[in-house]
């Protein structure tokens, strides 16, 4: 079976149109379904067309997806919304070590009808293909890993890292030297070569970021994906595969963007520091060392707060996710809804391990998206606020980090909950953050702090309130 | 050091200098606490709970003021009936208290206190700065007294408070008229408020609207402009003109309310007198007034201090023990207040008394019998200070604006360069990829951020399965010999590029159902 190459170019037009739609689609909860809809068409139409006019051996190519599909519908079926973070890590790594494989197939393959400027374009897009798609595999799985918790958050530092970097860097530049221009069976070595040393620059760079940076990386990790398959675009002159990859790409890259601004840090010391290890940088204990006791606060009394206010504001971190309590949490504001109380939620943007991690398990959880708010949309609200709820958050409510300057947190945005009338810190202890920096918070004269599981104690009052209401109703 | 908690002796007082919960917080202090017995009675505590929290019960009054190095009382002392002799007598030469003193209307009690060559603090001498709001005890107690005021105006008033709608027929509302909104008056307005009144206030300190106003009440005013924020939160005394206009809007008010709740004090002078007996016979039948004012004279005309009197058929409430009323709550803040004080005072390991400390110095009445009341005139805080805001940081920003404006230049700068070079010298063929390229990231940089932030995580799922068109990629490289290397890459290529498509489709799918409004 045949089609023409105009044919298909129009597919491959139409299914980029598709791709962009799918994007747009979700710039509201509403159309976002149908977005993906389109994805989906764009994809099947991609995929449809390349077979037929590029595909001869049909067995090879069905077996190959029926295998990919089976085991990424068990993957998005079985995978908890707590685990989303390492799903779409593992994810990034695939389209790494894709990237990789078409780079080298490329290679390999050969083109035997091109100008010399073309072969040296060739080999070179070859080239910082697989660069970039070794680096986002083993970077992507590092960061797997890190998220999973097998390996540690904390950063590893290895003595003149930077030097390190850059060393290796400088050697994949000799290789290239040396690869391009040269026949097949010489050139292969360097590029294998530059793909083992761009492998470990990955792992080297992610095994460098602290826990707090997670979702930083994770963007970032998402936009070399795309990137990487841009440059698989090039090589192959696909234009389907620039698009794609240039759409994933700069989506990464404005992820990563927003990230680094909710902790106003450039990307560049996220990418070459680790976060509150820096070296000998704890500051000195300022004058603005938080002095003063934590009042404490029970369940019962929380349940008490909570019944008597009408404006009550919830704000969950990454605790919340790990304890599991969205879903009491979730009974908690229908109930105080149901009495006529207002209810919101208040996300921070790097609340969670990725960019709208809280969002989707709020959503799991039931938690109706209209009274799941931004920063932005809620900071102004805090000041007529009964209660706030905190919950398994810390460094997202500092208020060091508005009027400490000494505070290595100072000038990231965070949510102003200490300017409601209450505020009910939910905590295990009184450790600090993934930041490692203390909270005044925790010493104001509104704050209350509720210690102990955050799941234990949201279902305590939860019950609190369940049996309050049923005696009023009897 | 050893604190002792007597038994209050004047007649009606059931509040207590310290309950079981503050006295486990002295003994955390460090403190030994000496409680008299049945010293709590008055306000439900018994004696096992204080032992339960780790303090000694002392069987005679005499015991628990001599054994001890600091007394902590609510009352200034007086004449003890039992013993028939003056607390001040009773207390250790040299020793120490912390209680009510209002020294300037008790020079007598003081005088006796030097000759003991006691130390004193006096709770209602309490700066009221920011950082001592936690040993406010007057307004602690003010705040109790507002509320039981509106109990007992509920308790004498023969109809609701709220207005409802019965099978029977219509009940209106109370209307409720509070004169003052200091602690006591905004305390009043939020109880009367929350029994479903409909609450007007009034008072000649404009700073105070705001307040009043979050507190659901309605702001009053005449239409004479004049301030009357005095030092230290309270209000001076008016102007002529301004007391008539004020007059003249009571009166106005009186026909109309049923409860009228007075809360204005000046400090040093007897209370002014705000509700004439006109007023009060102008006022419906079954009306009632509580007069917060009763022990300085009283802000109603007919008020009996520490009486509840019906005159023109109005009744008249003159309790001046409002917070005894409540004494449980009462004690629990007052000894709470009193704990915050004697933890800034160094608790019982490093316990002194620093006169440097503002707040210390404004308590201190008397150092080991040598008289420091008053404290010399500092610069007295302006209400209107109080109610600025702590100079705040500017808020930071993003420091580096300038500076990636500047870098951004320099990116274009560079780009068109590239561009450039890119033109002068690729072939046709790569440039026409660099336009796709170049466009796509645009809009991809312009469909993004018109994102929702709260659909971050399935963009980067869906994402994640559009890139698995790197498939593509594969599939163009698949066809061969299945022994070659290219084929077998390609292969496995597409597997694993298959994987990210349904898994991030089917994952987004599986996110976007979760979304309900």
């Amino acid at each position: 079976m045949e089609i023409s190459a105009s044919l298909i170019t129009v597919s491959y037009l139409v299914a980029g149109v598709l791709f962009i739609l799918s994007l747009g689609g979700l710039s509201a909860q509403t159309t976002a379904r149908r977005g993906n809809g389109f994805g989906i068409v764009g994809m099947l139409l991609a995929v449809g067309v390349t077979a037929l006019g590029h595909v001869s051996s049909f067995g090879l190519l069905a077996a190959a997806i029926a295998i990919g599909a089976g085991i990424g519908a068990l993957l998005a079926s079985r995978v908890a919304m707590t685990a989303m973070p390492e799903l779409v890590a593992v994810l990034h790594s695939f389209v790494g070590l894709a990237a990789v494989l078409v780079g080298i197939a490329s290679y390999l393959g050969g083109h035997a009808a091109l100008g010399p400027t073309e072969q040296l374009l060739h080999e070179i897009e070859i080239f910082v293909g697989v660069f970039v798609g070794a680096l986002t595999f083993t970077g992507s799985i590092i960061a797997f890993f890190k998220l999973r918790g097998t390996i540690g958050s904390k950063p590893l530092l290895l003595p003149g890292r930077h030097a390190l970097n850059a060393g290796l860097v400088a050697v994949c530049v000799v290789l290239a030297l040396r690869y391009v221009g040269a026949p097949i069976d010489d050139g292969l070595p360097p590029l294998l070569i530059m793909t083992g040393i761009a492998g470990f620059l990955g792992i080297h760079i992610v095994m460098a970021i602290g826990g707090a940076d997670m979702p930083v990386v994770v963007s970032m990790l998402n936009s070399y994906s795309g990137w990487a398959a841009a440059a698989a675009g090039f090589m192959l002159s696909n234009d389907l595969l620039i698009i794609t990859g240039a759409l994933v790409g700069s989506s990464g890259a404005i992820l990563s963007y927003i990230m680094c601004r909710a902790m106003n840090r450039s990307f560049l010391s996220v990418i070459f520091g680790g976060f509150g290890a820096d070296e000998g940088k704890k500051p000195a204990k300022p004058a603005g060392e938080p002095e003063g006791e934590v009042t404490p606060i029970t369940a019962p009394e929380t349940a008490g707060l909570l019944r008597s206010a009408k404006n009550v504001v919830v704000v969950p971190g990454y605790g919340m996710a790990v304890a599991h309590a969205q879903y009491p949490l979730f009974e908690i504001a229908e109930l105080l809804r149901k009495r006529g109380a207002s209810v919101r939620f208040a996300i921070h943007p790097v609340a969670g391990r990725l960019p709208g991690h809280m969002n989707v398990l709020l959503a799991e959880a039931k938690v109706p998206y209209d009274i799941v708010l931004e920063m932005d949309e809620i900071n102004e609200d805090f000041p007529e606020t009964d209660v706030v709820l905190v919950i398994g958050a810390n460094d997202i409510v500092n208020p060091g980090a508005l009027d400490d300057t000494s505070s290595p947190i100072y000038g990231m945005p965070v949510l102003e909950v200490w300017k409601a009338k209450s505020t009910i810190v939910m905590k295990r202890s009184m450790a600090s953050g993934y930041a490692g920096v203390e909270n005044p918070l925790f010493f104001k004269e509104g704050t209350r702090m509720l210690f102990g599981d955050a799941k234990k104690n949201v279902d305590a009052i939860l019950t609190e309130l369940r049996s309050e209401g049923s005696s009023a109703a009897a | 050091m050893k604190v002792g908690v007597p038994k209050e002796v004047r007649r009606g007082e059931r509040r207590v200098a310290a309950t079981p919960e503050t006295v486990g917080r002295l003994v955390k202090l460090g403190f030994e606490v000496l409680v008299e017995a049945d010293a709590g009675a008055g306000a439900s505590f018994r004696d096992a709970e204080y032992v339960a929290q780790g303090a000694t019960i002392a069987g005679s009054a005499r015991q628990v003021w001599q054994d001890v190095d600091l007394v902590l009382k609510v009352q200034p002392p007086e004449h003890h009936p039992d013993l028939d002799v003056h607390e001040a007598e009773l207390l250790r030469e040299g020793g120490a208290l912390i209680s009510f003193i209002f020294p300037a209307k008790n020079s007598e009690l003081i005088e006796r206190l030097a000759k003991r060559k006691a130390t004193v603090l006096a709770i209602d001498q309490v700066p009221r700065i920011t950082r001592a709001q936690k040993m406010d005890a007057l307004s602690s107690m003010a705040n109790i007294a507002g509320y039981r005021a509106v109990i007992e105006a509920a308790s004498f008033y023969g109809r609701f408070f709220t207005g409802q709608m019965t099978a029977a027929g219509k009940v209106p509302p109370a209307k409720v008229l509070v004169i003052g909104a200091g602690v006591a008056g905004l305390s009043a307005i939020g109880a009367a408020r929350g029994l479903g009144a409909i609450v007007r206030a009034f008072d000649t300190r404009a700073e105070v609207r705001e307040q009043v106003q979050s507190m659901g009440a309605e702001f009053l005013t005449v239409s004479l402009q004049e301030d009357g924020s005095g030092a230290g939160g309270y209000a001076k005394e008016m102007s002529k003109e301004f007391i008539a206009a004020e007059m003249a809007l009571f009166a106005l008010q009186a026909k109309d309310v049923d409860i009228i709740i007075t809360t204005a004090l000046i400090p040093g002078r007897p209370a002014p007198v705000l509700i004439t007996a006109e007023m009060v016979q102008s006022m419906r039948q079954g009306s009632v007034i509580v007069d917060m004012a009763a022990e300085a004279g009283g802000n109603c005309a007919l008020t009996q201090p520490g009486q509840v009197i019906t005159e023109h058929g109005v009744t008249i409430i003159g309790y001046v023990d409002l917070p005894s009323r409540l004494a449980p709550t009462a004690s629990q803040l007052y000894g709470s207040n009193l704990t915050h004080l004697l933890a800034d005072m160094g608790g019982a390991k490093s316990f002194h008394i620093d006169l440097e400390d503002e707040v210390v110095r404004g308590a201190i009445v008397l150092q080991n019998g040598e008289l420091l009341w008053p404290p010399p005139r500092r610069e007295a805080p302006k209400p209107v200070e109080r109610k600025e805001r702590p100079p705040t940081v500017p808020p930071p920003s993003h420091k580096k604006a300038d500076d990636s404006a500047g870098a951004s230049l320099g990116v274009i700068a560079a780009a068109l360069v590239l561009l450039l070079l890119a033109g002068a010298f690729a072939p046709p063929a790569f440039v026409g990829h660099l336009t796709v390229f170049v466009l796509s990231c645009f809009i991809g940089w312009q469909v993004v951020w018109n994102v929702t932030p709260a659909l971050h995580t399935p963009l980067m799922s869906v994402t994640n399965a559009v890139s698995g068109i790197i498939l593509v990629g594969g599939m163009l490289q698949i066809s061969g010999p299945t022994s070659s290397p290219v084929v077998i890459l390609s292969a496995i290529a597409v597997l694993i590029a298959t994987i990210n498509i349904a898994g991030g489709f089917l994952v987004t799918q599986r996110m976007l159902k979760m979304f309900q409004r």
